[in-house]
């Protein structure tokens, strides 16, 4: 039994990695309703910036993202205003097809740079550091990342609902060009959204790289557990996404436990379920 | 008095079926012209024309932008082998029962995954292909995670000779896209095809005209699902291995295939061709820069969609007013003098 409540933890605690990896995607589809299908590449872009920075300047990876966040969140900008605003509008072709091209650029670029072999970010003691609740051991690490997704998750939602930048965040979303005509440049605002969904992957990029070994090809894999975590939650929630990553993750160890080939699988088949009973997800948006 | 004249094969129209006749039997007899290498290549042209077609009558016309046809591809390869190792059947009868267990299978699928919309559509799909890569590696009697071979005595059962084989597979390769070309083009032409681009142009119109949009997508996504795991199958007869990452690759069931149809001309008929003899022609090129390569591939789809969306095909089409298979409707007013 205590067995199982450890690897239900586990899990929990895996999920708060996938809602980082979720609360961007999330983010964009929300204001843009543009789904990035470099996502997952772009995460691994961040655990790329973040292992150069930590060999260059010899810095913790956390230190190493003081530099990384406000670099994802130039590229975010760039992207959004030198691109990816020309792919939108009612066709779903351009911007589905555009990120795909993007994703096998940035794939093929890292491969070019850092080579297919896998590369880990060292963050020290706190690898392997846990601390003691009642019985169960928890590591230190999973903790942590957990309560930066809480803490990204409750930012975002506040800076959506309470803040200048959110305002204009949410009539964009509503309306574009209602919002337009009412003095906001849209195209501005939306690289403001990529800014700040880049910064939220360049996060789970750094999390991700000291948790686990990366190598280029792992993108699309990382983009599918956040994806799977937005339509769990359902679309347009914030917290139903942390809930659907917790829910993605606890799947997963659940599999692993079992026999660990089927770790992803249950994962996917999970969402499946989820997808078949409540195709809207389980938190959907509640209509204002 | 006169009355217009409605009609659809023009002159360019005719001439080019003139040449894609003359083509094809030049193209059948390679087997004596061509070199082994060639034969090869040649063969893996016509099959990536296969998927590239399809993909097109999916994306192109019912809006279905599916990254997860590399799940049928594989299907098609893996069924290949275990209906002729386990189930002993003849390779052909195998890659043929393969494209309907595929249609079988891809009506629960899609029963789940047209509940997403648009782009979550297309992620959707690529969970599809992960469900598939993962449970095809669980099952140790097809060689899980690493893969199997195809046993020597079912290849030999496909011709005695080495050269038999390699030219009955060209003109396997040749016949699949033949067909694949042509049922596209007659299901296009169809009453069928035409709610189809009715579809393509506007959802919420062809729905007001009485047009089941659910049903039809669904029948193209079965059909394609079919024939993409025949292509499949025939894809991995040529390999004669398989193994899970190989089978359902994204990077060449898919993303080799959108690019070939961005750059040629989403939605058309004449794009994936133009496409696919652009995308090989690259290849043997610059196929020796491997990373960079494919760099330049991902950045001229990019290009392609934002500066010329409708491919290369698109941009000869308005510049000439050409169509070589002819779908569109043309009016003829007559010549009063004609009278």
């Amino acid at each position: 039994m205590i067995e199982w409540t450890g690897v239900i933890l586990q899990g929990v605690l895996l999920g708060g990695l996938y809602a980082l990896f979720a609360a961007g995607l999330s983010l964009i589809f929300g204001v843009m309703r543009l789904v990035n299908i470099a996502h997952g590449d772009l995460i691994i872009l961040a655990a790329y910036l973040g292992l150069s920075t930590t060999m260059m300047f010899g810095v913790h990876p956390f230190a190493a993202a003081l530099l990384v966040l406000p670099v994802m969140a130039g590229i975010g900008y760039v992207l959004q205003r030198g691109i990816l605003n020309q792919t939108l509008g009612p066709d779903i072709l351009p911007p589905l097809l555009v990120t795909f091209g993007l994703s096998v650029i940035i794939q093929n670029a890292l491969l070019e740079g850092y080579s297919a072999d896998p590369q880990k970010l060292s963050a020290g003691a706190i690898e392997t550091a846990s601390v003691s609740v009642g019985s169960l051991t928890v590591g230190l690490l999973p903790l942590l990342t957990f309560g930066v997704a809480v803490a990204v998750i409750a930012s975002l939602q506040w800076m959506f609902y309470s803040t200048a930048l959110g305002r204009g965040f949410r009539a964009v979303s509503d309306n574009q060009d209602i919002a337009q005509l009412m003095g906001l440049n849209k195209a501005h605002v939306f690289g403001l959204a990529m800014a700040l969904a880049l910064a939220v992957t360049g996060i789970a990029g750094i999390l991700l790289g000291i948790r686990t070994s990366f190598d280029p090809s792992i993108g699309g894999g990382r983009l599918i557990f956040g994806f799977e975590a937005v339509i769990i939650g359902g679309l347009g929630n914030l917290w139903g996404t942390l809930a659907g990553g917790v829910i993605l993750g606890v799947a997963q160890t659940i599999g692993a436990k079992i026999d660990p080939g089927w770790q992803v699988l249950a994962g996917h088949i999970a969402f499946l379920v989820v997808l078949a009973v409540r195709p809207n997800g389980l938190f959907p948006r509640v209509q204002h | 008095m006169s009355t217009p004249t409605v009609y659809r094969a023009t002159r360019a129209s005719r001439i080019a079926m003139i040449v894609a006749a003359f083509a094809l039997i030049v193209l059948a007899a390679a087997p004596w012209w061509a070199g082994r290498a060639d034969l090869r290549l040649m063969g893996e042209i016509f099959l990536y024309l296969s998927l590239a077609c399809l993909w097109n009558l999916m994306a192109g016309y019912a809006g279905l932008v599916s990254v997860g046809q590399q799940a049928f591809v594989g299907f098609g390869g893996y069924m290949l082998f275990a209906l002729t190792i386990f189930g002993g059947l003849h390779p052909i009868t195998a890659i043929l029962l393969a494209g309907l267990l595929a249609a079988v299978l891809s009506v629960p699928i899609a029963s789940l995954i047209f509940r997403l919309k648009g782009a979550y559509f297309a992620i959707g799909t690529w969970v599809m292909a992960e469900v598939f890569r993962l449970t095809f590696a669980q099952i140790s009697a097809l060689g899980g995670g690493s893969g199997t071979s195809l046993p020597v005595g079912i290849v030999r059962s496909l011709a005695s000779s080495r050269s038999g084989r390699e030219a009955l597979s060209y003109w396997l390769a040749l016949g699949s896209a033949v067909l694949v070309i042509a049922a596209v083009y007659l299901f296009l032409r169809s009453r069928r095809g035409l709610a189809l681009t009715a579809i393509r142009d506007s959802e919420v119109a062809a729905s007001g005209l009485g047009i089941d949009i659910w049903r039809t997508k669904l029948e193209v996504y079965v059909v394609t699902s079919a024939f993409t795991a025949i292509i499949g199958g025939l894809i991995f007869l040529q390999k004669l291995r398989i193994s899970p990452d190989a089978a359902f690759s994204v990077n060449d069931w898919t993303a080799f295939v959108i690019f070939i149809v961005v750059i040629g001309g989403i939605g058309t008929l004449e794009g994936p061709i133009i496409g696919t003899l652009l995308f090989f022609l690259l290849r043997e090129t610059l196929a020796d820069f491997g990373t960079i390569y494919l760099m330049v591939l991902g950045a001229v789809a990019i290009v392609v969609m934002l500066k010329a969306p409708k491919g290369v095909w698109g941009l000869i089409r308005d510049r000439y007013d050409l169509e070589l298979f002819p779908l569109s409707y043309r009016i003829k007013l007559n010549d009063p003098k004609d009278i």
